[in-house]
């Protein structure tokens, strides 16, 4: 088992030099001039010229490369070209709020997904499974943005049950809480969709399967058949796409916080954009794309753990 | 060719059968007839502004109410559906192209080539989709054409994923190799044996993924990327909608609905081509 968790993070290393190195890139053909765009249209050129020095734009691309790299791995994300604060300590800031949400958002998912796929497959056209099949549809289709809206139209505006913006005060927890509800809400109903259609149609398939048959045949309990027999196997495929609905996850993430002005790291990266403050900008897409490598490695070692025919040598 | 026919009379008689694709495919296209004809349906110019009747719920004169400049909220959802299905349809096209141009060559040559392109494909799928597009719109510059060609990107990988797991798994098979034998060339080949044996796989894909397009351009027009006003779209009308939901939710509501109704129906068309095409599916 050792060997396949660092192998699998060899494996991953390249991978994520790669990414970062597009990030770095990306973030260089964005159109206007970053020292501009922190002065303003009316800066006079030696100022322009002398920010331009400062942040070491007129070095050569391979030197600026150099530099992102080496100060991303000393965890020196330099200063917002907007704020003039460090970028590190504001995504520090940021990462809980976005942690929080999506966290909550898969935990949601799977507590209340697994259990509603499962129903659907074992009354499998009964009420509750047709009931299950257009919900998880509708959850697919709807966007989180809006879900988001919705929910905050009904439950702030109309019945004031939650607060309509913000994230919370930071020193309270009942607050925090009660901030994260709402778009946790949102990012975990269309979650619990995906996890409901996914554990229904592998379990579905699992219930085909001649083991299955012999299970029942030798007069196991159908509670036995299926928690042990059948369960575990659909667990694999539950696993798998859900790593990949967590990836989906992160980017409608970034949708909800803009609806709930949510300080998280997606409001960070939208602001970013729009006020051309390209240190945040590429500093944040970083991190994202470190998280969905991460995200498929656990996905990969916890695939590793459930399925036996996965060998560590 | 009759066995043809049969097998098409079939097909089309499981279609007629499989309740949710024929929803999905009337609901579709009902909205593609809608956004070709928009000129003629909306029964007013989606631009033009009257103050007087600002902010009005649904009057006789206006069935869905008018918006914070007075213009028409149903015509405005009329003329929106055009951005949302020419990017849809449009970058989906794009990606299925090239993607799966890019996924046929990698599974039949394998090798080099075949890691090149894969590995590639790896690393743009480490991008969650809006993040990946915001970064490509924001370098491009927001409107019609650069839309489609930064979703069409985001849809490139996917396809190419698509394609070269169908071709590996088809290369082998006795009627390629048979080809080969025969000295049929390398485009034949995948031109003539292999293409039309995973078409269909990527039409299913390609039709849920049209839904997956136009959240897209929902999102991005949302924060402020996409087409810009006052050309309207669902995204930036629910975006508008947001700042006077108070008093006037049924802007972002509508145009949000719009959005959902359109994905739903392709998604529903794209869920039964996919119990036809795979009838062990059906119902999963």
């Amino acid at each position: 088992m050792f060997n396949y968790i660092v192998r699998r993070i060899l494996q991953a290393i390249p991978i994520l030099l790669v990414v970062l190195t597009l990030v770095f890139l990306v973030v260089r053909v964005l159109p206007g001039d970053p020292a501009v765009a922190a002065l303003g249209d009316y800066a006079s050129k030696d100022a322009v010229l002398a920010l331009q020095e400062r942040m070491g734009l007129n070095d050569p691309l391979w030197l600026q490369y150099v530099r992102f790299l080496g100060n991303l791995l000393t965890g020196d994300m330099g200063t917002s070209l907007v704020t003039g604060y460090s970028v590190g300590k504001q995504v520090v800031q940021a990462l809980p709020y976005t942690l929080t949400l999506t966290i909550s958002a898969i935990l949601f998912g799977y507590i209340f997904g697994v259990p509603l796929g499962i129903s659907a497959a074992v009354h499998r056209n009964s009420f509750i499974d047709y009931f299950n099949r257009i919900f998880s549809l509708v959850g697919l289709s709807v966007p989180a943005f809006y879900l988001g809206v919705l929910l905050m139209y009904f439950f702030s505006i109309r019945l004031r049950l939650f607060p309509v913006v913000g994230a919370g005060d930071p020193g309270d927890l009942g607050s925090l809480l009660h901030h994260l509800f709402l778009p946790a809400l949102s990012l975990g109903l269309i979650m619990t969709a995906y996890v409901t259609r996914m554990t229904r149609s592998s379990l579905l398939e699992i219930l085909r399967e001649d083991y299955i048959r012999t299970a029942k045949s030798k007069g196991l309990a159908g509670r036995v058949v299926l928690y042990k027999h059948a369960l575990r196997n659909a667990l694999i495929p539950i696993v798998t796409l859900g790593g990949l609905y967590a990836v989906v996850l992160i980017g409608s993430s970034v949708m909800v916080e803009i609806v709930f002005s949510r300080p998280g790291l997606g409001k960070m990266m939208v602001g970013a954009i729009q006020q051309r403050d390209y240190t945040t900008l590429q500093s944040v897409m970083a991190l994202y794309t470190v998280f969905v490598v991460v995200i498929n490695l656990l996905t990969d070692l916890i695939y590793g753990l459930i399925d036996p025919r996965i060998k560590y040598d | 060719m009759p066995t043809d026919m049969t097998r098409r009379q079939k097909m089309w008689a499981t279609f007629k059968r499989n309740k949710t694709a024929l929803v999905g495919a009337v609901v579709a296209a009902i909205i593609v007839f809608i956004a070709v004809f928009a000129p003629w349906l909306a029964p007013y110019d989606p631009l033009v502004q009257d103050p007087f009747v600002r902010l009005q719920g649904t009057t006789e004169a206006h069935w869905l109410g008018t918006d914070d400049f007075g213009r028409d909220v149903f015509s405005r959802i009329i003329w929106g559906s055009r951005v949302s299905l020419i990017i849809g349809l449009a970058s989906v096209a794009l990606g299925l192209v090239a993607g799966t141009g890019f996924g046929m060559i990698a599974g039949y040559y394998r090798g080099k080539v075949e890691t090149g392109i894969m590995r590639s494909v790896d690393v743009l799928m480490c991008f969650p989709d809006l993040i990946l597009a915001i970064a490509v719109t924001a370098a491009l510059g927001a409107n019609l054409f650069n839309l489609i060609l930064t979703i069409g990107i985001v849809m490139i990988p996917r396809f190419a994923r698509l394609a070269h797991g169908q071709v590996l798994s088809i290369t082998e098979s006795e009627y390629v190799l048979s080809a080969r034998a025969v000295g049929a060339g390398v485009p034949r080949i995948i031109l003539r044996h292999i293409f039309p044996n995973i078409f269909g796989d990527l039409l299913v894909a390609a039709t849920l993924w049209v839904g997956v397009a136009i959240r897209l351009e929902a999102n991005l027009a949302f924060i402020g990327l996409g087409v810009s006003p006052p050309t309207p779209t669902w995204g930036n009308m629910i975006r508008q909608g947001i700042d006077v939901m108070i008093n006037a939710p049924w802007i972002s509501m509508y145009s949000g609905l719009s959005i959902l109704i359109t994905i739903l129906a392709f998604n529903m068309l794209g869920d039964g081509l996919r119990d036809i095409a795979d009838p062990r599916l059906r119902g999963a």
